[in-house]
């Protein structure tokens, strides 16, 4: 199995997982990416071509960072080499067009605002596919339980009503991220991650130099913003985010914001501003606590 | 006293037991007032260390000459600096035995 480095962690831990109990580092190979966290489309073609390859994971754009990988290439590379493509669309689904590469396609309901609990995998009528173990007849032999109707109706009424906004909602959400972006760049000794041209419109991550990630995300909820960060040294983990880690940026200091849809925050421009207001003083107070002020 | 060009002329900040980012702010702080050619030898046992050094001396155009791992018993010679602090062996016991890195920095402008 091949996979990029900034992959979900359950496509990574799982691959390792199969490599270590088979004692064969080899079986699952992990593709480097660039700075912006983009994979490389060269050492991606290498780990195809070794034989015995039987699936590559490329996911449509990360969660994390909000850079979108070159489905459109990676799906012709896997094609020449006649490996299928698994595309995690978990990131964009709701948010950019639906991608259109890949042999199969994973989901969650939750990525355009329908209900937890609900995956979508997506197998085109060209991907020969069977499910592992036994077969029954439920869903043509897709699945061994009855479909949960409900959840699959309030998805299906959530994903239509987020394609009818989509194009208003990403203009919007692309609007609000420039502003946070260029108050982010502002921000003394600061990385921002990822590829301004080519990312997500509601994601934006970006790392602080002399600033404890964990006690910046306190400061932050203090003040009524819930952000997520990607450093270690939190409660949760000693080790970084493996995105992070992938791409080479600093990763202490590291806050990550996702702009939720509108109809889950309908405020949200307000919001915002408030948060670029109190960016720069909450980011200074942490700093000085650690007595890093004036480094 | 050596030129402080000369790599001998070393200062070292053991940042051993120290977590994110205290490693780099240790770092910075050595770092400040130094002239350009001075030598800075970090060894540090945070996973992130290893990406947040080498990120400091790239927005701060420090030159990172050498990164090497290396584990947690060091050889004979440079015991005295085996992390022994209550701090590290907190972090022992929590992470187990995961060596440490060192890296070699040269301060420019």
């Amino acid at each position: 199995m091949v996979a990029t480095a900034v992959e979900h962690s359950a496509i990574l831990t799982t691959g390792r997982h199969h490599a270590a109990a088979a004692q064969d580092p080899s079986l699952f190979a992990e593709v480097p990416v660039d700075w912006s966290g983009r994979v490389d489309l060269r050492a991606l073609q290498d780990a195809l071509a070794v034989p015995g390859t039987v699936l590559a994971a490329v996911q449509c754009a990360n969660g994390e960072i909000g850079t979108r990988q070159p489905l459109e290439r990676a799906h012709e590379l896997c094609g020449t080499h006649g490996v299928p493509l698994l595309v995690d669309a978990m990131a964009c689904l709701g948010r950019d067009p639906a991608p259109e590469h890949f042999d199969v396609m994973a989901g969650d309901a939750r990525s355009w605002g329908g209900p937890g609990g609900l995956g979508v995998l997506v197998v085109p009528a060209r991907t020969r596919w069977r499910r592992p173990g036994p077969v029954s007849e439920v869903e043509h032999g897709r699945t061994d339980v009855e479909p949960m109707i409900a959840l699959a109706l309030a998805a299906a009424e959530a994903w239509r009503a987020t394609q009818a906004d989509r194009a208003d909602q990403s203009a919007r959400s692309s609007a609000l991220l420039r502003r946070l972006r260029a108050a982010a760049d502002h921000l003394p000794d600061v990385e921002v991650v990822g590829d301004p041209d080519n990312a997500l419109a509601h994601v934006l991550t970006f790392s602080l130099l002399y600033v404890d990630g964990e006690a910046l995300v306190t400061e932050l909820d203090r003040r009524g913003f819930a952000v997520g960060t990607g450093s270690a040294c939190t409660s949760s983990t000693l080790e970084p985010s493996h995105v992070l880690a992938a791409t080479g940026v600093l990763t202490h200091g590291n806050v990550r914001l996702t702009l939720p849809l509108d109809p889950v925050a309908p405020a949200l421009a307000d919001g915002v501003s408030r948060f670029i207001a109190e960016l720069p003083e909450a980011v200074a107070a942490v700093r000085a606590h650690l007595g890093a002020g004036d480094l | 006293m050596r030129p402080s060009s000369e790599p001998e002329a070393r200062i070292e900040v053991d940042a051993r037991g120290l977590r994110c980012p205290l490693p780099v702010i240790r770092l910075a702080e050595t770092a400040k007032g130094k002239p350009p050619g001075t030598w800075v030898v970090v060894l540090a046992d945070d996973p992130a260390a290893r990406y947040d050094i080498p990120a400091w001396c790239r927005m701060r155009h420090h030159e990172l000459a050498e990164m090497t791992e290396l584990p947690s018993r060091p050889p004979s010679g440079e015991t005295s600096n085996v992390p022994t602090s209550p701090v590290t062996g907190g972090l022992e016991a929590e992470g187990g035995d995961r060596g440490y890195v060192r890296f070699l920095v040269m301060l420019r402008a």
